[in-house]
């Protein structure tokens, strides 16, 4: 606070103008303070050192986990041959269109839900089961409703995107404060105009939690269906692995998988930044 | 609602009455509020003031009630807090609700009016409590309200931001002449700003009083201090 740093010379005569230069960012006492970019990757970064270190002093099996050079070669070897990218894109692709579907069909149900009594009623009740029911005992089912190709695959993914998207933006539109809505009813907002401004810029916090579990979601769904009947993706390339014992390829799809889901993550949190910029809270 | 007694009445209450959990908080008010008069409606914490004000604005649906209220449609509230949306910019929140090409051309002249003119795209939380509640006066007034209605708008500033904004506000009221009711527990406020004082009393109006001084009033006026000493002792207040 004591270096407002003036730029007033001696000789200058005139009152010299307030210099709004950059000044060095005190870390805040209380609070968590800021987040950065490599104060995040810190942790993982200590993941993949403890895993190099215990593989080069033994400590690590190579039958139980490959060591992390082994994994870059094969890495390497499968992209090499091109096995690596035409599954992952298979992947990528299964995960993008069920994210689209989902989220779509997520904040559909949560806008019926989260703005009429009625839709509640119906819609709340289903979904709620939806939740307690794993996807995974959901399978047997979809494959005799929707045969073992890319559609039931992809239902299944955005059957699984959906819930958390729904459950995050219908509580925050519950949540939305009744001050505003009071302040909405003064100035006449119609109904269509209330939910424009005041409900769904209102329930944006509430989404971005419920997309940021989605992009997750999505993954992990993925690897489920792509293990149970598959003919492409990474999670097919790692079921293969598994029946010849082929530690090193499955630890490459883990990477895979996990190097995804961070992306994803960061993408997402990068687009929160941008729309909730209004926000100044602990965590920005 | 709309059809108004005289072209001389702007608010019009006759046995008004509402209530909560079967007591009455409001017990058979009337009121008249003519075009274009400045009242301050004092009170003690549950006379009812706020629920009186609430009633003139139309925001107590469902609440129990009876009498007969004629209020004009077009009113505007300022509340305690600024209420603006955060995640709208102080131009968006002003001209929420409005419709029209110029909107947005009137709301940045009512922002030019209470002195923010050049924070049309500032956030709402990047301003200081004062400059809220001043783009909350620009957000009613940009309205052209003929009854504006504030529930003690100065009740959370500090006392220099509040001298400011009492000149602003009789400035504002000067140039657009809407009938007023503003909501105090603040007696000098009400005697500094209004032209006539209202005091409720257990959901009655118990004093209804002119208050023709001179204006610029100046606290120290012994006319001033009789004022608020009368107004003082009708609050309960003895000193």
């Amino acid at each position: 606070m004591t270096e407002l740093s003036l730029a007033a010379s001696p000789e200058r005569t005139e009152p010299a103008a307030a210099v709004l230069a950059p000044r060095p960012r005190r870390r805040r006492r209380l609070g968590p303070g800021r987040t950065s970019a490599r104060g995040l990757a810190l942790g993982p970064l200590l993941l993949v050192a403890a895993w190099t270190v215990g593989s080069a002093t033994g400590l690590v099996d190579p039958a139980t986990l490959s060591p992390p050079w082994t994994v870059v070669t094969t890495a390497a070897e499968l992209v090499a041959d091109g096995r690596l990218q035409s599954n992952l894109l298979t992947s990528v692709q299964r995960a993008a269109i069920a994210l689209v579907l989902g989220v779509g069909l997520g904040v559909a149900l949560a806008l019926v839900a989260g703005l009429s009594r009625v839709g509640e009623a119906i819609v709340d009740g289903p979904v709620q089961i939806k939740r307690a029911v794993p996807t995974l005992a959901l399978i047997p089912l979809a494959i005799i409703w929707f045969g073992i190709g890319e559609e039931m695959k992809i239902i299944m993914i955005a059957l699984s995107v959906f819930v958390p998207v729904y459950i995050n933006t219908h509580a925050a539109l519950r949540g939305v404060d009744l001050r505003f809505v009071e302040l909405a009813e003064s100035v006449g907002l119609s109904r269509r105009e209330f939910v424009r401004r005041v409900a769904l810029p209102g329930a944006l916090p509430g989404f971005f939690t419920g997309l940021r579990l989605a992009v997750t979601v999505s993954w992990t769904a993925l690897v489920v269906v792509e293990q149970v009947n598959a003919t492409s993706g990474i999670g097919y390339l790692m079921t293969q692995a598994r029946t010849y014992g082929q530690t090193e390829i499955i630890v490459v799809g883990l990477v895979v998988y996990a190097l995804f889901g961070l992306v994803g993550d960061l993408a997402v949190r990068a687009a929160e930044r941008r729309a909730l910029s209004w926000r100044r809270s602990l965590g920005s | 609602m709309a059809t108004l007694t005289g072209q001389l009445t702007t608010v019009r209450a006759r046995g008004l009455t509402r209530g909560f959990d079967g007591r009455a908080v409001l017990d058979r008010v009337d009121l008249d509020i003519r075009k274009g008069e400045f009242i301050a409606l004092l009170g003690r914490s549950g006379s009812g003031k706020s629920t009186l004000l609430r009633a003139l604005a139309e925001l107590d649906d469902g609440v129990a009630g009876s009498g007969d209220l004629e209020v004009p449609a077009e009113r505007a509230v300022v509340f305690q807090d600024s209420r603006l949306l955060p995640w709208a910019r102080v131009l968006d929140n002003v001209v929420l609700g409005l419709d029209g090409a110029d909107a947005r051309d009137r709301g940045r002249a009512a922002l030019a009016e209470v002195g923010l003119a050049g924070r049309e795209r500032a956030w709402p939380n990047e301003l200081s409590g004062g400059e809220q509640q001043r783009v909350a006066l620009a957000r009613s007034l940009v309205r052209e309200p003929a009854l504006l209605l504030a529930d003690e708008p100065f009740g959370a500033l500090d006392a220099l931001t509040r001298i400011k904004m009492h000149h602003l506000l009789r400035e504002l009221y000067d140039r657009h002449r809407p009938a007023v009711l503003l909501v105090t527990h603040d007696v000098e406020e009400a005697v500094t700003l209004a032209d006539r004082v209202l005091v409720l009393d257990a959901g009655r109006v118990a004093v209804d009083r002119p208050i023709p001084l001179d204006r610029p009033r100046h606290a120290a006026d012994p006319q001033f201090v009789a004022h608020r000493e009368s107004l003082l002792s009708a609050l309960g207040v003895d000193r």
